[in-house]
């Protein structure tokens, strides 16, 4: 035994090394992910036995004006959230300087980055309250009233977005900031003494060297928009009427509210989709460079 | 560095720069602030609306014990740190294993088992959900601690998969021939090679995953039920239900929520920040 442990533990440790993680990830989350794919063919209340209805869940979901009402607000998170990395990148701009209490203030900057969700939706629910808001005070200034924008169906997706860009934002300025203190100092040099300065700098200077961090922030970014639950959650629930709902958050309802398992599958499946074409760009630029080495 | 550095002899450049940051940090954090303050007012000045000036009074030990007393808080918060410490642990131990074999052994399918544990690490919640929750159900571990440990230990395992292997691959290769000169075995190499020298990585990834797996909302509605087993995250959006006009008491939950995570982070914001750009950008 212990001799053919000895001839073979150049292969079998390292496979013990893997096994306990791989499975795990393997059956927790890739199998679980592929069996709602095989889910979203049947009907099920999520308790009794499954039946077999083919492409009817999709064929429903084609139908469905909430369907259209998610995809809608997701293309909102979607674009709204593209402004995240410029306005990261402004920000990382104003705080990049070496001054004593600077490191101190900008620590300060990435808190809204730990917070959970909840804490931000909670945060942004009191700062949207149409009577004792923040927002309202400050129209009140202006003898003007505060829409209310978490019960107005044209508004509410619009301020759930604003409140999730702040630790957005935040998350991007760290990203930046990073790249800002890997810039090469000799290019900056040549620049100056090229006679660039400002805005020219920026955009052919340094924002070049910025192409690696740019890219992950704008995937980051990208990826997170698709995945907003907890915001929608927490600070509407979907509403008003179902007018701020993503389609992660309807799937959420259909399946646990209403026991549509297989139509809430049905919708994971689209938002999968959907999110595949990102996730399969973001890898693809992540593992090539490492080909051309390799 | 750009920008250009404010020289140190411009004085008043310096201080008017302070001063602007200040300000947009003022502005930046203003929606927290402002409830960090209702979290001390007293309730009568909660009812009389005043929810945005100074406070009138500070009742920082009324209201913070009020919270703890009158609510399942604490309960929440043990929950969560029952939930959270062996999830980081339990992502420590079985990174390391799969970024160690992942970054130095070569076999057939390294690259598409590291590109499923990078890419699960995207999948949106949902598509997991109801698989997940069935399968917890189905073993009996619904509404207990550990379908929450289970679930976050394998999910994050994905990102710190990413992370480890990276980590590792950039180690210098000749400590790895020269511990293969010696005749040391896989699993020597790891523990007296491997271990030692990612004490960083594990610091980062622990600040991480510690962040990731306190702050989750989903996973925790998902798969608990009960007050006894809840995490914070739930808890506190309970709370904001049944206290819905004690702002300053929901103000008080909502700054609980938050400080183990904002405190881990000011504890170990090197780490916190390196892990963030190195698992971003080293990819």
């Amino acid at each position: 035994m212990s001799q053919f442990w000895r001839r073979h533990r150049h292969w079998l440790a390292p496979t013990l090394f893997i096994l306990p993680g791989a499975l795990l990830f393997g059956i927790v989350i890739i199998l679980a992910s592929v069996q709602t794919i095989w889910v979203s063919f049947f009907d099920w209340d999520g308790v009794g036995p499954m039946q077999w209805v083919g492409l009817a869940n999709y064929e429903q979901l084609a139908a469905d004006p909430q369907f259209y009402t998610s995809l809608k607000n997701n293309v909102i998170w979607l674009v709204m959230f593209m402004l995240a990395p410029p306005l990261g990148l402004a920000l990382a701009l104003l705080l990049n300087q070496a001054i004593a209490g600077m490191k101190f203030l900008k620590s300060l900057f990435f808190v809204p980055l730990v917070l959970a969700s909840v804490t931000v939706g909670v945060v942004f629910t009191w700062v949207y309250d149409p009577t004792f808001g923040l927002l309202s005070l400050i129209y009140g200034w202006f003898g003007a009233t505060a829409p209310a924008l978490l019960s107005d169906e044209h508004l509410v997706s619009f301020a759930v977005v604003i409140a999730a860009l702040w630790p957005q934002i935040a998350f991007c300025l760290v990203l930046f900031l990073a790249g800002l203190n890997n810039l090469n100092e000799d290019l900056i040099g040549a620049g100056r003494v090229d006679g660039a300065r400002g805005f020219a700098m920026l955009l052919h200077v340094v924002l070049p060297q910025l192409r690696e961090v740019s890219f992950i922030a704008l995937a980051v970014t990208v990826i997170g928009a698709l995945r907003s639950f907890d915001m929608v959650a927490v600070m509407t629930s979907g509403g008003p009427f179902g007018s701020s709902t993503v389609l992660a958050y309807q799937m959420y309802e259909q399946s646990i509210f209403s026991y549509r398992f297989g139509y809430g599958a049905a919708i994971a499946t689209v938002l999968f989709a959907i999110m595949a074409v990102f996730i399969a760009w973001y890898l693809r630029t992540l593992l090539r460079p490492e080909q051309e080495t390799a | 560095m750009y920008p250009r550095p404010i020289p140190e002899t411009a004085r008043s450049a310096r201080a008017a720069y302070i001063a602007l940051v200040v300000a947009v940090l003022i502005l930046w954090l203003l929606p927290l602030v402002t409830v960090m303050l209702t979290s001390l007012r007293s309730f009568e000045e909660v009812m009389a609306g005043n929810y945005w000036g100074w406070p009138k009074s500070f009742n920082f030990v009324e209201n913070y014990t009020a919270v703890f007393k009158q609510t399942a808080l604490a309960r929440y918060f043990v929950n969560s740190l029952i939930i959270t410490l062996p999830s980081v642990v339990g992502v420590l131990v079985l990174s390391t294993l799969t970024g160690y074999v992942l970054s130095r052994h070569r076999f057939p399918g390294n690259r598409l088992v590291f590109a499923l544990f990078v890419g699960g690490n995207f999948l949106p919640a949902q598509i997991m959900m109801i698989p997940v929750r069935d399968l917890m159900v189905g073993v009996g571990l619904y509404d207990t601690y550990f379908a929450l440990i289970i679930f976050h230990t394998a999910f994050q395992t994905g990102f710190a998969t990413l992370f480890m292997r990276n980590f590792i691959a950039a180690l210098p290769d000749e400590l790895f021939q020269a511990a293969r000169a010696e005749g040391a075995s896989p699993w020597q190499t790891l523990w007296h090679v491997v271990v030692p020298l990612i004490r960083p990585a594990l610091a980062a990834l622990a600040i991480l995953t510690f962040t990731f797996v306190w702050n989750d909302y989903f996973w925790a509605i998902v798969l608990t039920q009960s007050d006894a087993v809840k995490p914070v995250t739930a808890g506190l959006n309970n709370l904001r239900g049944e206290w819905t006009s004690a702002w300053n008491l929901v103000a008080a939950a909502t700054i609980m929520v938050a400080i183990p995570p904002v405190a881990m982070f000011f504890m170990m914001q090197r780490h916190f920040i390196a892990g963030l750009t190195m698992g971003a950008v080293k990819g």
